[in-house]
């Protein structure tokens, strides 16, 4: 008679969660973008061994309690001021890794000076910018990046421009600046979206190492909860809706411009 | 020791900061106190130093906040309309419990008000100021020699409490110039452990995060309940200064630029043969509450001098507790009252006390 252990072979792990995500069970909604962005930040920071050298900020949205899920050091800002603190870090401490991890409330609404002076100084650091089109954390509300025509709960007609202006595409505008050194935009509803978000960060860390400045990556992102509909249809809605406007793909390459930053307008729904 | 130097009050400050191993300043140019800001940035580079003109005050504060939280001595300065600006921050740092310096060179308002110099900030200086239950320490100079010497002690108690000082100064302390010797002081010998400060997580330790965000009310209560346990030990750093005090039937009450007029009011007065004495705090938060009763216990009344309309007088009241009349004098809006005038309020006072003792308001 063989021994149990001949009959079932040793489990060969195929996934590991990264070591420097914690063991706390993340608050976010089903199908929410946030947790795949904060596994791939954190790989990325495992995979470069920088763990001792990161300092993460953390801004009031959904991800104020990154912190509780990123296991290196990080600091919370108040609404719109990741930047600033971030800045605050990075003068100080200029051999370290510091990124801030914001919304699109954060950056490019309540925060849209400290994000603009930020990048137009050429801070040395990584600016992941988490855009779905809406607060998620107050309830689903309009954002300054929420569709024409999209509805949200103070938007029930859908956004119009007359009354409630247009999309800000700060990421482009953002790409103008001088200082600004690398801008991306990118997604995480498919593998290859993942992949190519994870190939970003490394980058923008390598190019931080390295002091070439501001790097900014966008991640188009969905909101099921807000956007009422399940996870699935919230991707395929992101791809069908949001991409069309928000694009994906290099915006600015090693300080040089790669993609128009004004089209037509008229491209989105 | 330095040499003794002539200097203005904004530069003196400037200086000790810089003496003092403040790491990092960021700021927004403010009359009457963009001197701080101009100061520094040509002393930076070749003293160490991170001088950053940023976009704002609030980018300002908020930077303050990232570096505190990095561990070094930070700052930031700036006058009545920026320092409302930065309430949000002040409010987060106290939370938060980083140590800072935080410098208001206070104008007049309200709203945008006058360059002039003002004591109408007292209540948010040392009320909180922003949103939620937190105090900062509070020192009002009253001499450019102050202005430097509450630099190197601001740091230090900062550090001491992990809690932001302010330095609460006025328009005149700030432009004016007199003798100023700096203090020996090796920051080195001032340095404290920062074990909670986020420079990156290694040597086995666990993570350390800078937050004023606890979400479970059970846990903000012990935050708060360890917020007031902390403010009840800064009481013991109450400081202030007494002048004629010991003989005295009315004692002045007056801080900052206000406490120098009426010095020269007090000294009048004792030369025409009025008993007055002058008690003028250097800290306002903490308050010297016990001296105020001290003195209430043996003079015939209390006499408040402020550069607005009446702040600081609730504090002087509070101590008193009702045991003689208080009254008040004020100008405000930049006015400054000339010695002459303030002596005129007190002998007005005087009057009125022999009168109708229980008489308590003198407005200018």
């Amino acid at each position: 008679m063989p021994e149990v252990a001949e009959l079932q072979p040793a489990l060969e792990a195929v996934w590991t969660k990264p070591e420097t995500l914690t063991e706390t069970r993340m608050h976010y909604c089903p199908g929410c973008g946030h947790g795949v962005v904060h596994k791939l930040l954190m790989e990325v920071v495992d995979e470069l061994g920088i763990r001792q050298d990161t300092i993460g900020v953390a801004p009031v949205g959904c991800s104020v309690f990154a912190y509780q899920y990123l296991d290196v050091d990080m600091q919370e800002a108040a609404h719109g001021r990741a930047a600033a603190v971030a800045t605050g870090i990075k003068r100080v401490l200029p051999d370290k890794y510091v990124f801030s991890y914001q919304g699109d409330g954060d950056l490019a609404a309540i925060g849209t000076a400290e994000t603009i002076h930020a990048a137009n100084r050429g801070e040395n650091i990584l600016v992941l910018f988490i855009n779905n089109g809406i607060y998620g954390m107050t309830g689903g509300q309009m954002a300054p990046t929420t569709l024409i025509g999209m509805k949200t709960s103070t938007t029930p007609e859908g956004r119009e421009t007359a009354t409630m202006g247009y999309p800000l595409k700060i990421t482009e505008l953002l790409a103008m600046l001088p200082g600004v050194y690398s801008v991306s935009r990118h997604a995480v509803y498919s593998p290859n979206t993942v992949r190519a978000l994870k190939k970003a960060i490394t980058k923008a860390f390598q190019y931080q190492k390295e002091k070439k400045g501001y790097c900014l990556i966008e991640v188009v992102s969905n909101c099921p909860s807000g956007w009422k509909m399940t996870p699935v249809e919230s991707n395929k809605w992101l791809e069908k809706n949001m991409l069309p406007l928000y694009p994906l793909g290099d915006i600015k390459v090693e300080g040089t411009l790669v993609q128009p930053v004004q089209k037509k307008e008229g491209q989105h729904s | 020791m330095s040499e003794p130097l002539l200097m203005k009050g904004n530069e003196a400050l400037a200086e000790a900061v810089i003496r003092a191993g403040c790491r990092a300043y960021f700021g927004y140019p403010i009359t009457p106190q963009s001197e701080i800001l101009e100061y520094l940035t040509a002393e930076a580079r070749e003293r160490g130093m991170v001088v950053l003109q940023v976009e704002s005050e609030l980018a300002a504060i908020n930077m303050v906040y990232g570096a505190a939280g990095a561990g070094v001595r930070a700052m930031t300065s700036s006058s009545s309309p920026g320092i409302s600006l930065m309430q949000e921050g002040l409010s987060y740092i106290a939370s938060a419990e980083l140590p800072c310096l935080v410098v208001n060179v206070n104008r007049g308002g309200p709203g945008l008000g006058t360059i002039q110099p003002s004591q109408g900030d007292y209540f948010q200086a040392t009320k909180g100021g922003g949103h939620g239950d937190y105090r900062l320490l509070v020192l009002a100079p009253d001499s450019v020699q102050e202005m430097a010497d509450f630099v190197f002690d601001g740091f230090d108690l900062a550090d001491k409490y992990r809690n932001p000082v302010m330095i609460l100064a006025d328009g005149a302390l700030g432009q004016m110039m007199e003798k100023v010797v700096f203090r020996e002081y090796d920051p080195k010998d001032h340095e404290t452990a920062k074990p909670w400060a986020t420079t990156g997580k290694s040597g086995g330790r666990e993570r350390n995060i800078i937050t004023s965000l606890h979400i479970q009310p059970e846990k903000m209560e012990d935050i708060n309940k360890h917020l007031q346990e902390k403010y009840r030990k800064m009481q013991t750093e109450v400081r202030y200064e007494l002048i004629h005090t010991d003989d005295a039937d009315i004692v002045l009450v007056a801080y900052g630029l206000a406490a120098r007029i009426c010095h020269s009011a007090v000294e009048m007065g004792r030369n025409k043969g009025l008993k007055l004495g002058l008690l003028r705090p250097k800290t306002l938060y903490p308050y010297p509450y016990d001296m105020v009763r001290e003195l209430s216990a043996k003079v015939k009344g209390m006499h408040v001098v402020e550069l607005n309309s009446g702040q600081m007088v609730e504090d002087v009241r509070l101590g008193v507790n009702g045991k003689v009349p208080v009254t008040f004098f004020g100008r405000m809006g930049g006015m400054i009252p000339s010695p002459e005038e303030v002596l005129a309020s007190v002998e007005a006072r005087i009057a009125q006390l022999h009168d109708e003792p229980r008489e308590e308001q003198i407005y200018a």
